[in-house]
C-alpha cells in the first residue's frame, strides 16, 4: 500500500457498522477529516457518537467497513493497535486521569512508559504543556484535589504529550460547571487554531459554529445530514436536526 | 544484662516464676534463634506471597481460559483445605516424590529442607488469597480509567503494571494486611515439621526447664509484638501510598 501522504484524508470512515448484542449502534457511518480540520459532531444522547469516535483508535471493533487512520486500516486484526494510539490523542467526558499521580506525572507518564523517552527531556516538555494549558502552579497537585476543568486540562496536556497527529474530544465539557466549560473551550480553540486535527463530539453549539470545518448531525446511528456550521445550524434541511437544534439551543 | 538476668534469677528463688530465657544462656540463645526463624519464614513468606497474588491476580485477567481455570484451581484447593494439611501434603506428600542423595553413611538427604518445605507451602496458603484480594482491589479500577491508559498506547502488562495495580493496592491494603498477619501467625504450624521457629522452641525450652506456665506468657507476649511491628509497617506503607484528594 502507498504510504500516506498529508494531501489525503487523514481520517476516512466507509460504511461503518457497528451491533451491541441485537442493537445495531452505527448503520453505516462515512466521512473523511483532512489534517488540520476540525470536525464537530452533534447529534441526541444515544445516537452512537461515542461509539463512533471510540473506534477511530480501535477502543471499540467495528463489525465492518473500514477506517483509516493517516492510510492504516484500524478494522484488522493484524493492525498495531497500539502505533494507532500513539498518533491518536483522545480526551474523554469524565477526564479519567490517573488518580495516584500528581498533574505533572500524570502527563509524563506515557511519554516515558510507552515511548520510553528520556524523562528529562519529556518533564521539560510536560512543564511547558503545563503552562499552555494555565495551570502552572499545579504540576505537584493530585487530580482529586483539582477542579474538573483542571483536571480535563490536564488530560488534554497529557494527550498531548505524547505528539499525536490527531486529537479526539467526547464531550469534554459535558461534565463540568459552566463556569469552567470556557476554560476548557479556550485550550481546545488554541489547539485547533495550531493546526491540529480535531473530531470533537459538542454539545457547546456556540463552539461547534465558531472552531468548526464541518458538522455533523448524527441520529439513531446514521449521519443524517452535515455541512458548514453556517448550514447546519442556521439553513438545517432535514426535520430532525431542525428537531434537535430547537431543544438545544 | 547482666541486671535483667540477676532480676529473673532472684524472681525465680522469691517467686517461684521460671523465666529461664532471661538468666539461662542456652535458653535465651534457643528462643532468640526460633524468634529469628519465624521472623525469617514471614518476610520471606510475605515477599513470595506478594509475589504470587500479583502475578495470580494477573494470569486471571488473561484471556486465556485454561490460564485462567489453572489459577481458579489453585485459589480453591488452597483456600479450602487447612493449611496444616498443606505443609503435610508439602512436606511429606511432595517431599517424597522428589529424588534425595544419600549421604556416606546411607542417610536420606531430600532436596528440600523442612524449612524450604515450610516456606513454599506458607507463600501458596497466603499467595492463594491473594489472588483473592488483588482481584477486589483490581475489580475496584474503574474500566475509564483502565481504557484512558489503552488510549494512550500502553499495552496490557503497561497498564496492570502502571495504573490497574498501584490503584487496586491502595483499595485492599486492609484485607491485605489482614491476610499477612495471618500469615504471620500460621508460621506456627512449621512446629509440625519440627522448624525450630518459636512455638518448636518454647516447647523445648519447658520441656527441659518445667515452665510451662510462664513460657506461654512469653510466647503470647512475643506474638502480639511480632504481629504489632508488621502491623506498624503496613500502616506506615497504607500512610505512604495515601494520596492527597482521592479515596473513600
Ligand atoms: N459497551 C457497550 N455495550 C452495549 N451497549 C453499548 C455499549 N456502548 C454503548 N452502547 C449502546 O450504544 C448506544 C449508543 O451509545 P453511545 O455511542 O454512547 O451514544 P452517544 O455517545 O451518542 O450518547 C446506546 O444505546 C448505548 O446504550
Ligand atoms: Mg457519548
Amino acid at each position: 500500500m502507498a504510504a500516506w501522504t498529508p494531501d489525503q484524508p487523514m481520517v476516512r470512515l466507509r460504511d461503518v457498522h457497528k451491533s451491541f448484542g441485537q442493537s445495531e449502534v452505527l448503520k453505516g457511518i462515512s466521512f473523511e477529516v483532512m489534517k488540520g480540520e476540525v470536525i464537530c459532531i452533534i447529534g441526541p444522547s444515544g445516537s452512537g457518537k461515542s461509539t463512533l469516535i471510540r473506534s477511530i483508535n480501535a477502543l471499540v471493533p467495528i463489525n465492518s467497513g473500514s477506517i483509516t487512520v493517516e492510510g492504516q486500516e484500524v478494522n484488522d486484526p493484524a493492525v498495531d493497535k497500539l502505533a494507532l494510539r500513539r498518533k491518536v490523542g483522545m480526551v474523554f467526558q469524565q477526564y479519567n486521569l490517573f488518580p495516584h499521580r500528581t498533574a505533572l506525572q500524570n502527563i509524563m507518564m506515557a511519554p516515558i512508559h510507552v515511548l520510553k523517552q528520556d524523562r528529562s527531556e519529556v518533564e521539560a516538555r510536560a512543564r511547558a504543556l503545563i503552562r499552555k494549558v494555565r495551570l502552572e502552579g499545579k504540576e505537584d497537585t493530585y487530580p482529586g484535589e483539582l477542579s474538573g476543568g483542571q483536571q480535563q486540562r490536564v488530560a488534554i496536556a497529557r494527550s498531548l504529550a505524547m505528539r499525536p497527529d490527531l486529537m479526539l474530544f467526547d464531550e469534554v465539557t459535558a461534565a463540568l460547571d459552566p463556569e469552567t466549560v470556557k476554560e476548557v473551550l479556550v485550550t481546545i480553540r488554541e489547539l485547533a487554531r495550531e493546526g491540529m486535527t480535531c473530531i470533537l463530539v459538542t454539545h457547546e453549539m456556540g463552539f461547534a459554529r465558531e472552531i468548526a470545518n464541518r458538522i455533523y448531525f448524527t441520529d439513531q446511528g446514521v449521519i443524517v445530514e452535515h455541512g458548514s456550521p453556517q448550514e447546519i445550524l442556521d439553513h438545517p434541511r432535514e426535520a430532525r436536526t431542525k428537531a434537535f437544534l430547537e431543544q438545544v439551543l | 544484662m547482666q541486671e535483667i538476668a540477676d532480676w529473673f534469677r532472684s524472681l525465680y528463688e522469691t517467686t517461684g516464676l521460671n523465666f529461664t530465657i532471661f538468666y539461662d544462656p542456652y535458653d535465651a540463645w534457643q528462643f532468640a534463634r526460633g524468634v529469628g526463624m519465624t521472623v525469617y519464614l514471614s518476610v520471606v513468606s510475605i515477599l513470595i506471597c506478594l509475589v504470587v497474588g500479583v502475578i495470580g491476580a494477573w494470569l486471571q485477567s488473561s484471556g486465556i481460559k485454561v490460564v485462567r481455570g489453572v489459577i481458579e484451581i489453585f485459589v480453591v484447593i488452597f483456600r479450602n483445605t487447612p493449611p496444616l494439611v498443606q505443609i503435610f501434603f508439602f512436606y511429606f506428600g511432595m517431599g517424597e516424590l522428589l529424588p534425595a542423595n544419600y549421604n556416606d553413611i546411607g542417610l536420606r538427604e531430600p532436596l528440600l529442607s523442612n524449612v524450604q518445605w515450610a516456606i513454599i507451602s506458607l507463600s501458596l496458603f497466603a499467595g492463594a488469597f491473594n489472588i483473592e484480594i488483588f482481584r477486589s482491589g483490581i475489580e475496584a479500577v474503574p474500566d475509564t480509567t483502565v481504557e484512558a491508559a489503552e488510549a494512550l498506547g500502553y499495552t496490557r502488562l503497561g497498564v496492570y503494571r502502571h495504573v490497574v495495580l498501584p490503584l487496586a493496592l491502595r483499595v485492599c491494603l486492609p484485607a491485605l494486611n489482614n491476610n499477612l498477619v495471618n500469615l504471620l501467625k500460621t508460621t506456627t504450624l512449621a512446629y509440625a515439621i519440627a522448624v525450630p521457629e518459636t512455638l518448636y522452641a518454647t516447647t523445648q525450652i519447658w520441656a527441659e526447664s518445667q515452665n510451662v506456665t510462664e513460657m506461654m506468657f512469653v510466647l503470647l507476649a512475643t506474638f502480639v509484638l511480632l504481629v504489632g511491628v508488621l502491623v506498624w509497617v503496613m500502616h506506615r506503607w497504607e500512610r505512604s501510598l495515601r494520596i492527597p484528594g482521592f479515596g473513600r
